[in-house]
């Protein structure tokens, strides 16, 4: 055991900081600490440099525009990037869904048209999932492909698509035979946003941002050679890129709310409310949990580098950090106090904390919800009996 | 980065887990809890045998010369199978005050000692470091020392052969080394009687200078340090047995012709009882490791774990009671016996809230 890096690890780390010194956008490190909206403009270009400087799919194979670096470099990426509070790549979905999943079935020819370019962030990925009547039961999806030769004709609705409205490609999942059983009939498809009859509507959340969206396919054509796997093998495929959601996300999560949880103590601060031995005790306890994920990621890296399958501790990850998350939203408003009730630039911190804590509320929700993860541990994890 | 045991300390686990399972079932525990003597003196001279007291103890002294993370070890898996025995307070609490004494060290190696430390007092300190209300003072009797003042509650007090007791003299605070006589040893009611509590009463008591008045505050530190992050790796192996039992159970139990466990009010419980056992493995692992390393963050660490680990096993005990219906409320389960040995975690040493309040020092100030 040691939790010190490695000769190797921490060369990678000084190597890295002094990068994103030098690179994060002018006045970037003095902007208000607004919101924590993504910015795409500033994404696109980071996304970009990052390509260029072999930091984007640092342990994807090197064949594809990776730099096949271990999973450490990953997580030192991270947390270096969120202690610099860097903008984000634009291609999330892409760099920690369709990518991997492209990677684990995908034919030559989707490899070389799509990770190189997902990478570089000059192709934006969505994906196409949930559907109104198909939520956590997603193998009851009801999107439908017809064969009409070599390409099928889509149509149908899917929901709650982050970057639907920029992006070039969707991993959508569809049903190809309605008469076998759920699992059985659904094929996994790389959709081009582009095409004729697919429209794009955003659906505005809580918090008043469209950062979600909903998909429609009104008879979109999609050839063959745009299938993942084998045609009606996509519940395979599909759990693939769920894995990888939440395998890679316990680092990303993390790494976002060490941040946070950074800003929570210095909002205590200036508020005084640090004088306040409740308000200290309910910080600590979010200091806290930040230190057992952060530690239980590393666990998970250990248990990936030894033995090269992810343990649980992913699924672990996203469930106790989905509430941990939710904790220091309503702590902040506590802070606040009465002020809390104002928003955007009338309030202090510009409403960056009523934003966060609004958006915490999806978090138990989206990525599995909190219900199904408790599911996957009872049954998966633990062996215990089926709850259906 | 490396977040696992070795493959000796892996093998260390299993020979303490097998070496308890067959010599402390169930029926054993609880015939030792409800014994006079609450422990079985000869388990002390086989795990002396088998290397256990001496891990951390320089091979000069009669030791292995290893560290405290082999230690770590043996409090997960001595919670695990619920040892009534004093390898926490000798090897976990008391072991850094002993460095001054070799003699001492020599015998708790070969198992022919055990070690307590003395630090609450009945009506003033509450925990290791609370120096400023201690009463217990030492005064100079020729080339010695003698000690007078109450300690209380002293875990493992009666079964302790050497007592390390923190007292104040002229320049401050000290720790001296006491062999107390039977007379001044009352072995107080305890809710866990696997690990039992004591008074030791003092009057001008003949005591060696572990650690000289003034000099003590340094030690102290070390002293809490690491009875945090035993007392955090031993609630972990607490949980960990726990969720085991309920886990079996609500597969087996059947109401309504399913097992319960198929039910979400039920499994879910479990599930959770297993996400905040891990989350609290990895605070203890990084407790223990920070504390054999000595580092910067050694302090903050082992309060963070002790407060975590604390918790997550009462409420490990607490679901894992729930899930079993009224057999888990017997006092014939073994559960209430993990019950309160947790509950005795939790509160050793300072309150989980005392414990995020050091820790809340170390991130807004004083």
């Amino acid at each position: 055991m040691d939790f010190r890096d490695t000769p190797d690890e921490a060369a990678f780390r000084t190597e890295l900081r002094a990068w994103i010194d030098d690179n994060l956008p002018g006045g970037w490190r003095d902007r208000a600490p607004t919101s924590g909206r993504m910015d795409e403009s500033v994404s696109r270009v980071w996304s970009k440099k990052l390509y260029e400087a072999g930091y984007a799919g640092l342990t994807w194979p090197k064949e594809f525009g990776g730099q096949g670096a271990p999973y450490t470099h990953q997580a030192i990426f991270l947390e270096e990037s969120a202690r610099a509070e860097t903008p984000e790549h634009i291609g999330i979905i892409g760099l920690g869904m369709a990518g991997p999943t492209i990677i684990a079935h995908g034919t030559d020819e989707q490899k070389s048209a799509h990770l190189a370019q997902t990478l570089s962030g000059e192709e934006v990925w969505c994906q196409g999932f949930s559907e109104p009547g198909s939520g956590s039961d997603l193998a009851s999806l009801r999107t439908k492909a017809e064969d009409a030769g070599d390409h099928y004709v889509v149509s149908g609705q899917k929901v709650w698509s982050s970057f639907a409205h920029i992006a070039d490609y969707c991993i959508l999942v569809v049903r190809t035979d309605p008469d076998v059983p759920k699992h059985k009939g659904i094929t996994y498809l790389l959709v081009d946003m582009h095409s004729e009859g697919v429209e794009v509507r955003p659906l505005v959340q809580i918090t008043g941002d469209p950062e979600f969206n909903e998909i429609f396919f009104t008879d979109v054509k999609v050839p063959k050679s745009n299938v993942v796997g084998e045609a009606n093998a996509g519940w395979g495929v599909a759990m693939t890129t769920l894995l990888h959601e939440r395998g890679t996300l316990g680092f990303a999560l993390t790494a976002r709310l060490e941040v946070l949880v950074g800003k929570l103590i210095a909002l205590a601060t200036e508020t005084g409310a640090d004088a306040d031995p409740l308000i200290r005790d309910r910080v600590a306890q979010q200091w806290i949990e930040l230190q057992a994920l952060k530690f239980t990621n590393y666990r998970a890296l250990t248990t990936l580098m030894k033995t090269g399958v992810p343990g649980p501790e992913g699924t672990i990850a996203k469930l106790h950090w989905s509430e941990s998350n939710q904790r220091l939203g309503k702590l902040a408003l506590d802070i606040l106090g009465v002020r809390a009730q104002l928003d955007n630039e009338d309030s202090d911190w510009s409403g960056f904390w009523q934003y966060q804590q609004l958006r915490s509320r999806g978090n138990t929700i989206e990525a599995g919800t909190s219900e199904i993860l408790r599911n996957i541990v009872a049954e998966r994890v633990l062996g215990l009996p089926r709850s259906r | 980065m490396d977040f696992s045991f070795t493959e000796e300390q892996e093998m260390l686990r299993e020979q303490v887990r097998s070496f308890l399972a067959s010599e402390f079932p169930p029926e054993r525990i609880a015939e030792l809890a409800e014994s006079g003597e609450g422990w079985d003196p000869e388990s002390w001279s086989t795990m002396a045998e088998l290397g256990w007291m001496g891990l951390s103890i320089p091979e000069e002294h009669g030791g292995a010369g290893m560290s405290f993370l082999d230690e770590c070890v043996l409090f997960e898996e001595l919670g695990y199978g619920l040892y009534p025995g004093p390898y926490t307070s000798t090897i976990g609490v008391a072991l850094p005050a002993l460095q001054s004494a070799p003699a001492v060290l020599e015998l708790i190696a070969s198992g022919r000692a055990r070690a307590t430390f003395a630090g609450a007092e009945p009506n003033g300190a509450r925990t290791i470091e609370d120096t400023d209300r201690m009463t217990t003072s030492a005064e100079p009797d020729g080339a010695g020392w003698t000690l007078t003042g109450v300690k209380e509650p002293v875990a493992d007090l009666s079964i302790a052969t050497h007592v390390v007791v923190s007292a104040t003299a002229g320049e401050g605070s000290g720790l001296w080394l006491v062999e107390p006589e039977d007379n001044e040893v009352t072995q107080l009611g305890t809710v866990d009687t696997t690990r039992r509590m004591g008074r030791l009463t003092l009057e001008a008591h003949p005591a060696t200078m572990l650690v000289a008045p003034g000099k003590g505050d340094h030690v102290l530190t070390k002293i809490r340090r690491r009875s945090d992050a035993a007392l955090a790796l031993e609630a972990v192996g607490v949980a960990q047995k726990v969720l085991e039992l309920a886990r079996d159970y609500v597969s087996e139990r059947k109401q309504f012709d399913k097992p319960v466990g198929s039910y979400q009010a039920v499994s879910h419980q479990v599930a959770d009882t297993y996400v905040s056992t891990e989350l609290a493995r990895s605070l203890a692992y990084w407790a223990g490791w920070s504390v054999a390393e000595s580092t910067e963050d050694a302090d903050r660490a082992a309060a963070a774990a002790h407060s975590m680990a604390g918790e997550a096993a009462v409420s490990a005990c607490e679901r894992s009671i729930q899930v079993h219906g009224g057999t888990g409320f017997t006092w014939e389960h073994i559960l209430h016996r993990y019950y309160k040995r947790a509950l005795s975690i939790l509160q050793f040493n300072g309150t989980p809230a005392a414990q995020r309040a050091a820790v809340a020092a170390t991130l807004l100030g004083q």
